[in-house]
């Protein structure tokens, strides 16, 4: 595939009756339907899964205590114990790409990074990967942390992005390092056509985590594992879907990850999951994935492949590239059933 | 609704009825985020509260925001979230009179009155959008938009704040018809002995008004019972056997 063959980013959020749905299946290319239509492409006695997690002021801007400025940025959820797994990279705001970014400084055990009144204690260091803690009172701390902190920003889009720019509807704990983004596509108007169609939702709360950060020791990890929870009722659900031939259809990569881990664990999952999906990955629980238009050779490409073939995948973008689809979080999505 | 180990947030919780919904909530065991402006007088009931919920294995928590505040919304969302899950029920208890005393409201400024819709209205609105979807999802939870019987009548002087509550009782109305899984009621807790109702009317006797332990602790109690009916608008004596 050559560098011409990609799609536009999106710029900025789009409603969700703005995205279209390129459908891919059967080997091709079988055609587009507008969002608010996405209903027609299921069929009754299908079930379609969404991530339930809400999106985490995750990019936090700290200073060290000697004054240095770096971004700290959470890769997975605030535990109970208040600590989370994190990044550090260089100063910089959304506009300058975090590939461009001076390295951030060196940090110790034990020092403390501070943000407005966040204070984050350092308990350990791995290179750039860190863990940190929440100092002080829980609730102030998140508070503070919920003020400090911005949702992970992208350099191609002009505006920065607050937090209401990175929910889904009805997304309710906050996991996630990145916006599930894909079900987007996925507002109450689209949740009401689905259940009139006889299409049943069901929910994982999955901490989609950091997509490339632009440091080679940081994106060689990716994905990270990551904080995974199925329970017992959306998996008897893909249960009974499958049993009687219906599709599942998991709305974002991450809802793969989730289901696919459960899937292993026999039942339900929670915990935290290391599980890749790639070429020749057996799909034990999902039978189509909605993601957004992300060119080849990036992780989230690997886990397509476990979908469709090299060679229908490239057809899928010649044939984004030629309807004008545009690609990013902000962008349009395929429907890709294996 | 079962409230033990549920998890509630409720708006304008350092006072009045928030605060007195929030302590009747843990002490029957559930995990309660109250929402205010004034971080001192929040850490206050914070206290109050947690303290009458420690034998039933409650919790309280406090986060110092605007409700009236665009930027604060998920703030509140997201804070409380982390703090205590997905939240079961919300109350909306923070409301505001506009300036004092309170104007003709052919005196009343526009700002004036998109500041009271903002607290009032929008501020209500934004919490339960972010809130009442994840609701759906799981398949049930409870909104309670506090309201007053200046929704209904006419009352000179109370034309802001009216205005704010009638356009607050059809929101529950809409979302209740829009979000079949999820219950929506618009509750009057009549003439309480609060600091609101102090500001509105000084020179009430106070010996006529109900205090908001009793009505908060009423409204729990019917929470409890479970025969809330989505969409209705109800008042203190119509739920209090």
């Amino acid at each position: 595939m050559n560098a011409l063959e990609t799609v536009a980013p999106a710029m900025a959020p789009r409603a969700a009756r703005d995205v279209r749905v390129l459908v891919v299946g059967a080997g091709r290319v079988l055609g587009e339907i507008a969002g608010p239509r996405f209903a027609e492409a299921l069929e009754p006695g299908d079930l379609v899964v969404v991530n339930d997690a809400a999106t985490l002021p995750a990019s936090i801007p700290v200073r060290t205590a000697h004054g240095e400025e770096l971004e700290v940025r959470l890769a997975g959820p605030i535990e109970p114990s208040a600590e989370a797994d994190a990044v550090l990279l260089g100063s910089g705001d959304w506009r300058t790409p975090t590939e461009k970014r001076p390295a951030p400084p060196a940090v110790a055990r034990g020092e403390v990074l501070r943000g407005g009144d966040l204070a984050l204690e350092v308990r350990s260091v791995a290179g750039r990967r860190v863990r940190v803690r929440l100092a002080g009172d829980r609730a102030r701390a998140l508070a503070a942390l919920w003020s400090v902190g911005r949702p992970v920003q992208y350099a191609y889009v002009p505006a920065p992005l607050a937090l209401w720019d990175v929910q889904n509807a009805w997304a309710a704990e906050p996991w996630a390092v990145e916006m599930p983004s894909a079900a987007r596509l996925v507002d109450f108007a689209v949740l009401s056509s689905l259940r009139a169609r006889g299409i049943a939702v069901a929910t994982v709360t999955h901490a989609a985590g950091l997509s490339d950060v632009g440091s080679p020791p940081i994106d060689a990890f990716l994905p990270f594992p990551e904080r995974s929870r199925v329970t017992s009722a959306t998996m008897r659900a893909v249960r009974e879907t499958r049993a009687r031939g219906g599709r599942v259809v998991a709305i974002g990569t991450s809802v793969v990850r989730a289901l696919e881990t459960a899937a292993r664990a026999g039942d339900v999952f929670d915990g935290t999951t290391d599980l890749r999906i790639g070429p020749g990955t057996a799909l034990l629980a999902t039978s189509a994935l909605v993601t957004g238009v992300h060119a080849a050779g990036t992780s989230h490409h690997a886990l397509l492949a476990a979908f469709a073939s090299s060679e229908v995948l490239a057809e899928a973008m010649r044939a984004s590239v030629a309807r004008g689809l545009l690609g990013h979080e902000h962008g349009d999505v395929w429907l890709v059933w294996r | 609704m079962k409230l033990a180990g549920r998890t509630a947030l409720i708006t304008g919780g350092s006072r009045g009825l928030g605060r007195e919904v929030g302590r009747a909530l843990v002490a029957r065991g559930a995990r309660v985020v109250l929402v205010a402006r004034d971080a001192a007088a929040l850490d206050e009931a914070v206290e109050e509260v947690r303290a009458a919920g420690a034998a039933a294995g409650g919790e309280a928590y406090g986060l110092a925001f605007d409700v009236g505040a665009k930027e604060d919304a998920h703030r509140i969302a997201g804070a409380a979230s982390a703090l205590i899950g997905p939240i079961d029920l919300l109350v909306h208890a923070a409301s505001t009179l506009g300036p004092l005393p309170m104007p003709l409201l052919a005196d009343t400024p526009c700002e004036d009155l998109a500041a009271v819709l903002d607290v009032n209205l929008l501020g209500p609105f934004r919490l339960t959008k972010i809130v009442a979807g994840s609701m759906a999802l799981r398949g049930g939870g409870l909104v309670v938009f506090t309201s007053s019987d200046a929704a209904v009548e006419a009352y000179p002087r109370w034309g802001a704040y009216g205005v704010s509550k009638a356009a607050q009782d059809h929101l529950a109305r809409v979302f209740a018809v829009e979000m079949p899984e999820v219950g929506f009621v618009a509750f009057d807790p009549g003439e309480m002995d609060t600091k609101m109702h102090a500001d509105a009317m000084p020179d009430a006797d106070r010996a006529t008004l109900a205090s908001p332990e009793v009505v908060g602790s009423a409204l729990v109690r019917w929470i409890a019972r479970g025969d809330t009916k989505s969409g209705a608008r109800v008042t203190v004596k119509e739920i209090t056997r």
